[in-house]
């Protein structure tokens, strides 16, 4: 377990050492309703999360006496009692995101503050314990390990952190203070959430109720609806091409052709006739690879390859149309 | 494949098994591997388990495989179907081919088979006999392909151990039996990585998706770009030595680079991708529930030995992975280019039946182009 400063418990009131300060304290959550002193906390709870819901990052004041310190921390703890009672799940990934966003910020300065020997251990330690990254100071760089590297970075869409647009030598890549903390950002969201969902969800507290009202109305403008075209997206339409011509489709490019139409909702005797024109086209083969992508032979139900993977395959043909999108299935959807 | 050609290819198969037990091992962890054969005219046999060596020679001897293989990954249930076999780690594989290779391919050692007529002559654009062109190119045995394919292999091995810190000592080369390498990295850091952390390794081999900015060129401020030197690490050395040729052409270059703009200088990176990314096929290193071909089987494609590489410079894949007999045999042969086995040539053949050692007749018959008569 990570030893915490009062000034650290502020910047990571989600760890496990910050729960351990505020059953010391001894308070109900009863309490918090009734004790006008608290009350205060309630609204910055509410404040905090009203604040993530914006897409901003709530400000702390990082001054280590006892008074912010509990503001602080149990203007976490009560937020979360509050989306608990929500029970909007929507309202909960956004309050994690921005809670990591801000603890992100801390992680970094301490990072960088290298002058600061306890801050930067305490950086490196929450990153060792609760994400397994090593991570070295070596000169002006930080350096991890490729293999940790790829495990967060594979599930960015920027390029620039693909593995080829980075410093590498001797199995490790090079990596800024910001990119160090950027690159555990989504599990540090995780991290949250999944903290924050595993907790019991308390029965409803007498004044906490209007603050859980106006979470419930304050959901309802994420609700999200949307159409879809019937139109493929040029890879799916430049592999029918290539089959219709009686040309080789390659074996990714066969797996995508039949994955997205499968998950369109096609059903494999509708899609076997295509692969008629392939050079090598055997019926009985067709059927039976079919039957496996489709989940009808075993039990895996495959998805269709992402477009990352399309472009990598060299079967991604993009046009304007397919920037917003990181998978074919969702072309010609839209948000009305 | 008719019925005659596959019952020799069979016992041909079979006898150099038993003879060869010596080349074929279970892998380390055995228990935690899938194995797999095909049959000749089958389809493919997969969720195999076994323990030992011995359990390997029988099933060699009992079901006269044309083709075996062994997963890259172990498994807590490697006999279950995929989806509950609880993958644990998988090797790290790849695969250099001469096909990944050449821009084209060579009229001396490669024909076409046409696949309405089945009609086989020189290399063409169409049939000669009904001018379709579903053609199917056949490749016969090229010492300039094996010399380009040991070329990426060393390339491959370099990024292997300056970029990836893999230890020299623990890559094993194997020949593939047909005409490539298939390179092992067991037990790195690498062994638990999934398969989207490998396709990254395969990008980052491969020189796929490099962007500007990763060699210094600044987008919208280009005068203060500080482009890679020739001592630099990784693939900024491998592209400064591209860019300048020469450590003193650096400044000159630098000028021309960076007044050529932003998109023109993403255009030279793709090119880069083409003449010294390495040639891997990245669908193998990506896959991790892969079973690949078990080192010491004959790869039937061609009926030469995926067999260990020790010293790859003096490695003659079509006389040291050649270990059928030479009992002369009578085949009918269509073979319109010649070709060199175990050191003697042979070919061409014009639709004749003609006497050969067995080793020939065999590799013909894989290749398609011969016929027990």
């Amino acid at each position: 377990m990570v030893n915490l400063g009062s000034d650290e418990i502020i910047k990571y009131p989600f760890l496990d050492e910050a729960g351990k300060y505020l059953s010391d304290k001894g308070f109900s959550l009863e309490d918090f309703a009734s004790n006008p002193d608290l009350k205060k906390i309630v609204e910055n709870a509410f404040e905090r999360i009203t604040t993530a819901i914006d897409g901003r990052i709530y400000k702390s004041e990082l001054t280590p006496d006892s008074a912010s310190t509990t503001n602080e921390t149990f203007s976490f703890l009560i937020a979360v009692i509050l989306l608990k009672l929500s029970g909007m799940n929507t309202l909960t990934r956004r309050f994690s995101l921005a809670e990591a966003r801000r603890a992100e910020k801390f992680l970094e300065n301490d990072l960088k503050n290298q002058q600061n020997a306890g801050n930067a251990r305490l950086s490196l330690q929450i990153l060792q314990e609760l994400f397994s990254v090593t991570i070295q100071k070596e000169d002006e760089y930080f350096t991890i390990p490729i293999s940790d590297y790829l495990k967060h970075s594979v599930n960015f869409h920027e390029r620039e952190w693909k593995l080829i647009n980075r410093k590498v030598r001797h199995g490790k890549v090079q990596l800024t203070s910001h990119e160090t903390v950027r690159l555990v950002r989504k599990e540090l969201d995780r991290y949250i959430f999944s903290k924050i969902n595993s907790s019991s969800s308390p029965e409803m507290i007498q004044g906490f109720e209007p603050y859980v009202v106006k979470l419930k109305s304050l959901a309802k403008k994420f609700e999200v609806k949307t159409v879809e075209s019937t139109e493929y997206p040029p890879c799916i339409k430049h592999a029918i091409e290539v089959l219709e011509k009686g040309e080789n489709l390659s074996h990714s490019g066969r797996f995508l052709l039949a994955t997205f139409l499968l998950n369109k909702g096609q059903t494999v005797e509708q899609i076997a006739p295509l692969f008629k024109n392939a050079p090598d086209y055997n019926a009985k083969v067709t059927l039976y690879q079919l039957n496996q992508l489709s989940g009808t032979s075993g039990t895996t139900q495959y998805k269709c390859p992402s477009c990352e993977k399309v472009k990598s395959q060299n079967l991604c043909f993009p046009i304007p149309e397919c920037d917003p999108i990181i998978n074919p299935i969702q072309f010609g959807r839209k948000r009305i | 494949m008719n019925e005659k050609d596959a019952q020799l290819l069979e016992n041909t198969f079979k006898k150099f098994y038993f003879e060869h037990f010596d080349l074929l091992h279970v892998p380390e962890n055995p228990e935690l591997r899938e194995f797999g054969y095909q049959k000749f005219n089958g389809g493919m046999n997969r969720h195999i388990t076994l323990k030992s060596d011995k359990d390997l020679h029988l099933l060699l001897m009992q079901n006269k495989p044309s083709d075996v293989y062994c997963s890259n990954a172990c498994y807590r249930f490697p006999n279950l179907p995929m989806s509950e076999k609880d993958w644990l780690n998988a090797d790290l594989i790849f695969d250099i081919d001469a096909k990944d290779l050449r821009k084209t391919h060579l009229v001396e050692s490669s024909l076409i088979k046409c696949s309405d007529c089945n009609e086989i002559s020189n290399l063409t654009e169409s049939c000669p006999n009904c001018k379709s062109t579903k053609l199917t190119i056949i490749t016969l045995t090229c010492a300039e392909c094996i010399k380009s394919t040991k070329d990426e292999v060393k390339r491959l091995n370099q990024i292997l151990i300056d970029d990836l810190g893999i230890n020299a000592q623990s890559i094993e080369i194997f020949f593939s039996g047909n005409e490539g390498f298939h390179i092992y990295v067991p037990k790195s850091e690498y062994q638990e990585i999934g398969s989207k952390e490998r396709g990254e390794i395969s990008d980052y081999i491969m020189f796929r998706g490099a962007i500007p900015e990763t060699f210094g060129f600044k987008r919208f401020n280009s005068n203060k770009s500080s482009l890679p030197k020739f001592e630099d690490d990784g693939w900024n050395g491998r592209i400064a030595k591209q860019l300048y040729e020469k450590k003193s052409n650096r400044s000159k270059n630098i000028q021309e680079i960076i007044s050529g703009g932003y998109n023109l200088f993403q255009k030279r990176l793709e090119g880069f991708r083409d003449t010294i990314g390495i040639k891997i096929d990245p669908n193998v290193t990506n896959d991790i529930h892969r079973v690949f071909r078990l080192p010491g089987s004959i790869n039937s494609k061609s009926s030469l030995t995926k067999i260990f590489v020790d010293d790859l410079d003096k490695f003659d894949p079509y006389v040291d992975a050649c270990f059928i007999d030479d009992e002369e045999i009578t085949v009918h042969a269509n073979c319109p280019v010649k070709f060199s086995l175990k050191n003697k040539k042979f070919g061409p053949y014009k639709n004749e039946t003609v006497s050969l050692p067995k080793f020939a007749a065999i590799y013909m018959i894989c290749k398609g182009i011969a016929s027990v008569t």
